[in-house]
């Protein structure tokens, strides 16, 4: 029986893999013997990653906003680990504000790193996947690209701008054996939401069915599915992982 | 070594998955040889490894049939 499981051997990049969801991603897909690249935006967060990864992979340093980084990245895993098969958009960044006092950098910034850079890395590795006819695109997006949330217009908007450009690739290359999908956190523990007062914290408890925070290994659960051989007919979809929060 | 025409024939047929005879130089990969635009967009990555060369979005968006994608590769390929 062929194992629909079975990722032994793939090549993957997941992008801000220095902690949180991210790291918890690419530490998954490595045990499942999996190529790993984790990338982080410093020099000291890319060696925390190779440190982590051992021999199932390394860290770079990346900086999602410029295509030459993102290119450099991409050249070095052709030449040294070969084809990429799975790419998982991690990295993003909070500019919390409410709207009438939003910075226009807090809105850019967002913007380019949550947004613009999965548009940058999905044109980078498209070829490849393409000639292949085989390739996991899996963009990180959260619950509030749903269900919206104050002081995250930013936020929210490139969350939910995930789940629009995913729905068009998906349509455009699924001919070619290539899915695109989302994943969807909800509240996990992370630095992320470590930053949120308890008063905001118990606000959101009162509207988790669940009752607590997800785990980032939860999240890289859906991951590894979305990534693995059995999912190969899921494309253009967003799987919530929140604890029931929202059911949409 | 083949000719510029043929190695161009020889990957449309490849690429499109058409029979050699069908390809005509007046035939349109969209309306002759039922490519959609993924398939062109593909068929240029295609030329562009096969002749070591780069192709323009605007000038690849010219190459709509088997003569242009030929006259093409004979005016700007390195080989």
């Amino acid at each position: 029986m062929t194992d629909l499981m079975n990722l032994n051997g793939q090549v993957a990049l997941v992008t801000g893999a220095s902690r949180g969801i991210g790291k918890a991603i690419a530490q998954q897909l490595a045990a499942r013997g999996v190529k790993v690249v984790g990338t982080a935006t410093t020099d000291h967060g890319a060696a925390a990653i190779s440190d982590y990864l051992g021999e199932h992979g390394e860290g770079l340093a990346l900086n999602v906003t410029d295509e030459a980084s993102i290119a450099s990245v991409l050249k070095h895993i052709d030449d040294t680990y070969g084809q990429l098969d799975i790419l998982v958009n991690n990295a993003g960044i909070t500019r919390d504000n409410l709207l009438m006092r939003m910075k226009d950098d807090e809105w850019d910034s967002v913007m380019d790193t949550n947004l613009k850079s999965v548009y940058r890395l999905c044109k980078g590795v498209m070829r490849g996947m393409m000639k292949r006819r085989n390739g996991r695109i899996i963009n990180i997006s959260s619950v509030v690209g749903t269900t919206g949330n104050p002081g995250q217009t930013n936020y929210c908007a490139a969350k939910a701008g995930l789940a629009g450009f995913t729905k068009s690739l998906a349509q455009e290359i699924a001919s070619r054996g290539i899915t695109v999908n989302c994943v969807a956190p909800g509240f996990i523990d992370t630095d992320m939401t470590k930053t949120l007062t308890d008063d905001q914290k118990q606000a959101i408890f009162s509207n988790i069915p669940a009752a607590r925070l997800g785990q980032p290994d939860e999240i890289a659960a859906a991951v590894v599915f979305l990534a693995s051989p059995g999912a190969a007919y899921i494309t253009g979809e967003t799987i919530h992982v929140n604890g029931g929060m929202a059911m949409v | 070594m083949s000719t510029i025409e043929e190695r161009v024939k020889k990957i449309i047929v490849e690429q499109l998955g058409v029979k050699e005879e069908e390809v005509k130089p007046e035939a349109s990969f969209e309306n002759d040889l039922g490519a959609d635009s993924l398939d062109i967009v593909e068929l240029v990555m295609a030329l562009e490894e096969e002749f070591e060369t780069e192709i323009p979005d605007e000038e690849a968006e010219k190459i709509r049939t088997v003569e242009a994608a030929i006259d093409y590769v004979k005016n700007h390929a390195n080989d």
